[in-house]
């Protein structure tokens, strides 16, 4: 973009929410080494958020977007659920269509905006929940794969619909009773991470958000790795304390049991994606 | 100050040409084609960016064709999809990022896709959908039909239904013109009966294939193209869904009709590239009047042929070219004196007859007669209409069908 885009008229900037005057003043815009640590001293790309208190997801949102190397020129895709209360939050091109068809929509617009920018680097990033990607929405997110579209889908699972109300999803784990389940889940959780490097992605990582450096560091890597070689998957656990019936100040733990558990920091690369991995480290970017 | 012509090109080298030049100035040759190769030689010269594909009888051709012009470097992005649902997304986001779209589908395709189709319309999508109508499951068919035209009707996309290969032609380039006027800005169904045009060769005018319509200018959307070239706009920052207020269901609801008054807004649009929304036929003193769309309008012209010089009964025919606007004013002048209304239809249900009782009710005191009426890939000879209309006056039938 140019970043003119955030510059507010001068004969209008007293009229102008706050909140827009910092977007302009305050954040971090064309510096690929922006992350979590700016967090406190600049203006945040989400303003506010609708979910709950405590939610993971907020927290890996911020982490998120706070990690984007190259916010100015990035277009979030996301999908129905909780994700979706987020996204009018946000200062970027965000865009939400269907429930489940956010792989699709995403390869339409990184296609097009390499064909209208052929001297420009577009980053195309899908978020979306469980339900969405892996559900609903399966279909189309291995297809995407599948074709290596050069786009990072990063799954928010919180192993449950969460924002209808609780009902089994199939990321949900074996035995849990949730709505839909009255006699707990009857089958295994699906290992979305393993489908995603069978399926053609070039970085794969499993993790929760209870790190935000490590987080920044991934995200990071999948965006790079996105936009020369292919494909990248980034499953994140981001428990919904309400429906596990957790409190507000809950989720942190939840998260750090969990990375002993089934959500250990699992992380899968092609030599493709270690090559260019490596010379961003070199070029000092990761 | 001396005025300078200025020669513009688009991507693939081709003249721009402006949009009045190239469907009624520019000198035209005859060629023989299906509809499925003038699907072709529209798109060569309409300067698109972007087409999605997925295999369904009998619209796969046109898709082949399309992707022929992607490798000669007419079209700019070209892939094939996972299904109908897939494509239609992915067509949507071609669109979201600021492309010239189009794309092809039929019959259970259709349905496959249906979710998309209020999406694109709601986001303001100037998607183009040839759809060449074919049956819908179950049973089984892969005939022509085109009850899935009534699926279509309240989607809040314009639909346009082509008679001939020629018309689909100078349909597709007038489309993407009125589709993406930025006080209309809403997707356009195109639709042919499938075979009868896709399948079938007829003579067809064509103008040179060298010069091209001007290239789609997505920042005249009235939606921000999701490129980041341009500020994020209050639809995308504060969407009414968001908000469980009185406001918020008011600002849906007016979303809601700005969208079917936008189709509205095309009728002049229309009206000038199509030359009419309706197309009379016959004998203007014709108590005898069909009203149809597409192939069953070729149909009702024969038979109004043999009415007339056979059978000498007045008839005459209107053809409804735009389905959504609905040419309801026209319609009504149109039929004014008319003392029978036939609607032949491809379809079991009627859905155009359906749309004309509902525009003449309390404007027009005329009996509409829903017939005849053929399904499932059956065929509509003239014999068989005229056979109908007889037998409704209480005529002797000599013509064997």
């Amino acid at each position: 973009m140019s970043f003119k885009i955030f510059k507010i008229n001068e004969d209008l900037k007293e009229f102008m929410p706050p909140e827009i005057v910092d977007l302009e003043e305050k954040a971090t815009w064309g510096n690929p080494k922006r992350g979590v640590m700016d967090l406190p001293y600049s203006k945040e790309l989400i303003e506010e958020h609708s979910l709950c208190a405590g939610c993971p997801e907020s927290a890996a949102f911020r982490y998120i977007l706070a990690s984007l190397p190259n916010p100015e020129d990035t277009i979030i895709v996301n999908s129905t659920g909780c994700t979706s209360l987020v996204f009018p939050h946000i200062a970027l091109h965000t865009v939400h269509s269907l429930f489940g068809n956010q792989n699709a929509i995403a390869s339409g617009i990184k296609r097009t905006l390499e064909w209208r920018f052929p001297d420009k680097v577009k980053d195309v990033i899908v978020l979306a929940g469980d339900g969405a990607t892996v559900d609903i929405g399966l279909d189309m997110t291995l297809q995407s794969f599948f074709r290596q579209e050069k786009i990072t889908t990063i799954c928010f699972d919180n192993e449950v619909y969460a924002n209808t109300g609780g009902q089994e999803s199939g990321m949900t784990v074996k035995g849990h009773v949730f709505k839909m389940a009255p006699k707990g889940k009857q089958w295994d959780k699906v290992p979305m991470w393993q489908l995603a490097i069978d399926s053609g992605c070039h970085y794969v990582v499993r993790m929760t958000v209870s790190s935000p450096k490590k987080v920044e560091k991934v995200i990071k890597q999948a965006i790079y790795v996105a936009r020369e070689v292919g494909p990248t998957y980034i499953h994140l656990y981001t428990p919904c304390i309400l429906e596990i019936g957790l409190n507000s100040d809950d989720g942190l733990e939840e998260m750090r049991r969990t990375d002993k558990e089934r959500f250990k920091f699992f992380e899968y690369m092609t030599d493709e994606a270690k090559e260019v991995i490596q010379r961003k480290k070199e070029e000092g970017l990761i | 100050m001396q005025k300078t012509e200025q020669v513009q090109y688009n991507r693939a080298g081709q003249r721009v040409v402006s949009p009045d030049y190239l469907l009624f100035e520019a000198p035209r040759e005859k060629q023989f084609m299906t509809g499925s190769e003038v699907v072709k030689e529209a798109v060569k010269r309409a300067s698109v960016d972007a087409s999605v594909s997925y295999p369904i009888t009998p619209q796969s051709e046109a898709a082949h064709l399309i992707g022929e012009l992607w490798v000669e470097g007419y079209v700019g992005v070209y892939f094939r999809g996972e299904s109908e649902f897939g494509v239609m997304s992915e067509i949507a986001g071609c669109a979201m990022a600021g492309a010239r779209s189009i794309t092809t589908t039929s019959g259970p395709g259709t349905l496959r896709a249906m979710e998309n189709f209020p999406m694109w319309a709601g986001s303001r999508l100037p998607i183009q959908l040839v759809l060449m109508a074919r049956g819908v499951n179950s049973p089984l068919t892969i005939q022509p039909d085109n009850l899935e035209v009534s699926f279509l009707l309240d989607t809040g996309c314009m639909i346009w239904h082509a008679e001939t290969a020629q018309e689909l032609f100078d349909m597709i380039l007038a489309g993407f013109v009125v589709a993406e006027q930025p006080d209309v800005h809403v997707p356009l169904i195109t639709v042919i009966d499938g075979f009868f045009i896709s399948h079938t060769r007829e003579a067809v005018m064509l103008p040179p294939d060298d010069i091209a319509l001007p290239p789609y200018n997505p920042y005249k959307s009235p939606m921000v193209p999701l490129d980041m070239e341009m500020a994020p706009g209050r639809f995308l920052r504060d969407p009414y869904v968001m908000k469980s207020n009185y406001i918020s269901y008011a600002a849906h609801t007016s979303w809601q009709f700005e969208v079917r008054a936008a189709i509205e807004r095309s009728r002049p649009y229309a009206k000038h590239y199509l030359r009419g929304l309706i197309e009379e036929f016959g004998d203007p003193e014709g108590e005898i009047v069909f009203v149809a769309s597409g192939t069953a309008a070729a149909q009702a012209k024969e038979a109004t042929q043999m009415l007339i010089h056979e059978e000498g009964v007045k008839a005459r025919v209107v053809r409804i070219k735009t389905i959504r606007p609905f040419p309801a004013q026209e319609l009504i002048e149109a039929l004014r004196g008319a003392k029978y209304v036939f609607v032949p239809e491809f379809n079991v249900i009627g859905w155009l007859e359906r749309e004309i009782r509902r525009v003449l009710y309390g404007n027009l005191d005329v009996p509409v007669i829903g017939s005849p009426r053929v399904a499932g890939g059956m065929t509509m000879p003239p014999e068989f209409i005229v056979k109908e209309v007889l037998q409704y006056l209480g005529k002797e039938v000599k013509h064997v069908v």
